[in-house]
């Protein structure tokens, strides 16, 4: 099979076709008369804003939630789908935007869980180490998930999913949280879906994964279809103008801003990882200046974790001037003492990490705000208050919702980001610990959050962000270290930072062998 | 064909209101299967059961006596369990409260000790079913010892000082031999709301440790914390909320409630410190829990229908000669539906067709 060409869509009969699919959350449409078509041995886009309807439609593909209106026809043929168990029979298989993984069992307890049928455990053990092996998806089926990175996890999703032998695969942002080796991996494997015939619906928001990867794209506007087209022959710009209705800002660059004395500083930090598995921290020192944004680059797993609990003080620091904030000794204090010195975080996960899924978000305004603000008065919580934190946040943010105070799991993961950002911006912290700040997040949010971290060091905050995206830390970053195997190296002007000496840094090489080999290569060696 | 539960995208809040009755359905089938075993006449039992306690106010009054206990300890219970932890032996804690709080009736039993004497008994009573808690809470703690097993070994600990005391150093030397402490003094014993029946003022208590939960759970920041840690431990300790300090906040707080419960009924009802002051309050108060949906105003209703059940048991066994144990298998029947029935809110059923397997 050729592959390269998109099928025209006469020749061949679609594998599964939505037709028409509307779904409603009270008064608010998250679908809107939705059509699609997939074929066999073909890659389709699937495109959208953050809340415009992308998880919903796949989510209704696979059986998990019904459509208040519209059809499924199955090789020709209307199907309804009473539960996701329903789809595997047919041979869908999905990989989901959030984990649906038990950490505390092995990676071959947890595959075992999201099958059916009667296979016996060590047959199917068997077939796990096969499959992955054959995919070149490597996996160790005895280790427990916690263990696992964030990347690992994804592999077992995917293997999950591969097992099923599926003719249909959904894949709801399954590079979000990849590095890009990662993701290089992946496409390897989705291309050869492709080539064994097999449909693939593939949700993102990277539009130049996209143009390399997929036949097809279709994109969706707050709930409705706005276009069909072929992502090969658009531009990243011209799909992204298609999604949001109108051109996407661009971040506007640092006007030289003005630094004060260090509001964050870390100082010879070493701790060992709660868990066997975690990473040490080996004698990292670091100051952040009031007025800059600090950023931290790294594969995932060098310790990156470690660092954001023990600033947070999720875990505590083997002493306390390891960690200073705003002139007071830290390295003891708890998460609520440090936001009382106007510190603020985000961290990486923002379901059951970042916020309580289940809880409604003025609850989850709550979760960080109780510790400095007006929201709690005589140990009793003040409602309205908390509810004017949400406004504000969906407001500044434009985090779209269905209702004034939803549970925070019923939110797109995009708003989620958003939402979670923005609360911690909002507080006008004097020092903000923020990981990952754009992921899942489409271009548009990406580039206000952004913007917002940047207007914050402006008004004098110190800002450190940990991110696997070097596009995103070369943009905003005032100066970018790297953390590898536990250290962080000494940072680096942004302006100085070339992917070649980040990636260097990445792997290892000290400051000054990066610039030695990088004079190298301006040599001509 | 096999059964299946799949996880529901969206929770049911049709079912989480259902799921309770349904529960209590399914046990009234069952249990009129089991009086048709013991050849009597399902529709006369079930009366007996539950509308005749109802059609009397001697009984109605009993049923709030026998609730009051029930739902003081379940409130308590109903924190420990919103916040993940799983205190079983509140009958222990109802036990050595009741000790701890007769420990003053005893002292000035005969004595002319003024009007202080029982305000005093039931601070003792809270402090000394709290201390008893704070046992396994500690264990869990300090040890990571599962409080599931020490709460629960510790009732037979604590039933068994009871039982000590009143055989040896707080006997009625004037009892006739009987395990049971001289008759408390009036200074010492709940006052009764009526001049007939039982009813005592520590029913008024109770309601206020239901309104008091209710705001707490429901408005204070230390209710958040509670359904937070319980909900989302990560989440939790983001927000800087100690997991470890919540073990010992529920603990202490079910186990005080557990105690006052145990010194309102032995200076109430019962008015003596003897053994089998509980039919099994404390065990019980784990089904009014969830039964009530760890919810206070829940907890109220579960107390109330579960003391009717009681009640109803005793009815039944004078006037229809059914064992008096068949009340437990029915709690425990109805514990079983109810957890049962609670999967259905985030998962639901479903029967599939076994396939081939895939290939
Ligand atoms: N259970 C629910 N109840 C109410 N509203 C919901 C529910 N699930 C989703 N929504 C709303 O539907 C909209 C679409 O959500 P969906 O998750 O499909 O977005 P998405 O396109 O996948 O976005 P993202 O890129 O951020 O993941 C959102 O505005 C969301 O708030
Ligand atoms: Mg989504």
């Amino acid at each position: 099979m050729s592959g390269q060409e998109p099928v025209s869509s006469s020749a061949r009969a679609p594998l599964l076709q939505a037709i028409g699919i509307t779904k409603q959350y009270g008064s608010f449409l998250a679908n809107d008369g939705v059509s699609i078509d997939l074929y066999p041995g073909e890659i389709h886009a699937l495109l959208g804003e953050n809340g415009a309807g992308k998880s919903t439609l796949v989510k209704i593909m696979y059986g998990l939630i019904q459509p208040s209106a519209g059809e499924l026809r199955w090789l020709g043929e209307k199907i309804e789908l009473s539960g996701p168990s329903d789809a595997r029979a047919r041979g869908i298989a999905m990989v989901f935007q959030h984990f649906s993984l038990f950490d505390n069992l092995t990676v071959a307890e947890n595959v075992a869980l999201g099958l059916d049928g009667s296979e016996s455990f060590a047959a199917m053990s068997a077939r796990l180490a096969q499959v992955s092996r054959d995919y070149g998806l490597p996996l160790d089926p005895k280790r427990e998930v916690w263990r696992l990175s964030v990347g690992e996890r994804q592999r077992i999703e995917i293997v999950r999913a591969l097992m099923q032998n599926p003719k249909l695969l959904i894949l709801d942002e399954p590079t979000a949280v990849l590095t890009p080796q990662e993701a290089d991996q992946l496409f390897t494997v989705l291309d050869r879906l492709k080539g064994e015939g097999r449909a693939l619906l593939y949700i993102s928001h990277k539009l130049d994964e996209v143009k390399r990867l997929c036949d097809t794209a279709t994109i969706l506007r707050d709930g409705k279809k706005v276009a069909t087209c072929n992502p090969r022959s658009e531009t990243a710009a011209s799909m992204a103008r298609m999604m949001v209705g109108a051109e996407i800002g661009e971040v506007r660059a640092t006007t030289a801003r003005a630094t004060t004395a260090p509001r964050l500083l870390i100082r010879d930090l070493s701790m060992a990882p709660d868990d066997p598995h975690g990473t040490y921290l080996r004698n990292i020192s670091l100051e952040v200046l009031g007025g800059e944004i600090l950023g931290v680059a790294g594969v995932a797993g060098n310790g990156q974790d470690e660092l954001f609990s023990a600033l947070s003080g999720e875990r505590l620091a083997p002493h306390e001037d390891n960690v200073i904030i705003d002139g007071h000794a830290a390295g003891n204090l708890s998460v609520t003492q440090r936001r009382k010195l106007g510190a603020a975080f985000v961290p990486e996960e923002r379901l059951g990490h970042g916020t309580a899924p289940r809880m409604k978000l003025s609850e989850n305004a709550l979760l960080t705000g109780h510790a400095a603000s007006h929201m709690v008065k005589h140990g009793f919580v003040d409602r309205p208050a908390t509810l004017k934190a949400v406004d504000t946040t969906t407001k500044t943010f434009d985090v779209r919702k269905a209702k004034r105070d939803p549970e925070a799991a019923s939110l797109s993961g995009g708003n989620l980001q958003k939402f979670i950002v923005g609360r911690e911006i909002l507080r006008e912290p004097g020092v903000l610990v923020v990981s990952q700040p754009t992921w899942g997040v489409d271009a548009g949010a990406a580039a206000v959050i952004r913007q917002a971290l940047i207007d914050l060091s402006g008004r004098g905050t110190a800002v450190l962000v940990i991110s696997q995206d070097l596009d995103e830390l070369t943009e905003i970053s005032d100066r970018i270290a790297v953390m590898f195997h536990g250290t962080l190296s000494a940072p680096i002007a942004a302006a100085a930072a070339t992917r070649e000496k980040l990636g260097l840094l990445m792997g290892g090489a000290s400051p000054e062998t990066a610039t030695t080999e990088e004079v190298f290569h301006a040599v001509g060696a | 064909m096999q059964l299946v539960l799949e996880k529901r995208a969206e929770r049911s809040t049709f079912i989480a209101l259902a799921s309770p009755l349904l529960a209590v359905a399914l046990t009234l089938v069952t249990m009129s299967i089991f009086f048709l075993i013991l050849g009597k006449n399902p529709v006369t039992a079930l009366y007996v059961y539950f509308i005749e306690p109802l059609t009397d106010s001697y009984t109605l009054m009993e049923i709030a006596v026998k609730a009051s206990p029930l739902i003081m300890i379940a409130i308590g219970l109903s924190l420990c369990y919103l916040a993940n932890v799983w205190n079983i032996g509140a009958e222990g804690q109802f036990l050595i409260g009741a000790v701890t709080g007769s420990w003053l009736a005893v002292v000035t039993n005969g004595t002319d000790a003024g009007p202080w004497v029982l305000p005093a008994m039931l601070v003792m009573g809270a402090l000394g079913g709290a201390l008893w808690a704070m046992i396994p809470a500690l264990c869990k703690v300090r040890f990571g010892a599962n409080e599931i097993l020490t709460s629960l070994m510790l009732v037979y600990v604590a039933d068994l000082i009871l039982d000590y005391l009143v055989r040896g150093p707080w006997r009625d030397p004037k009892g006739m031999n009987f395990p049971t402490t001289a008759s408390f003094d009036p200074v010492a014993t709940v006052p009764t709301l009526m001049d007939s029946g039982r009813l005592h003022a520590g029913v008024i208590l109770t309601v206020l440790v239901v309104l008091a939960a209710a705001i707490m759970l429901g408005r204070s920041i230390k209710g958040f914390e509670i359904r937070v840690v319980g909900a989302a431990p990560r989440a939790a300790r983001f927000a800087g909320f100690s997991a470890e300090k919540l073990v010992i906040f529920t603990f202490a707080v079910s186990g005080a409630l557990a105690g006052l419960a145990g010194i309102i009924e032995v200076a109430g009802p019962v008015g003596v410190l003897q053994p089998g002051i509980s039919p099994g309050y404390g065990f019980t108060a784990i089904i009014v829990a969830f039964l009530g949906r760890l919810n206070p105003l829940g907890i109220l209703v579960a107390g109330l229908f579960l003391a009717l059940t009681f009640i109803g048991g005793e009815g039944a066994q004078i006037s229809m000669k059914v064992p008096l144990d068949l009340t437990k298998v029915f709690q425990g029947i109805l514990l079983f539906y109810v957890l049962a029935c609670d999967s259905l809110i985030l998962y639901r059923i479903r029967l599939v067709a076994t396939k081939p397997k895939a290939a």
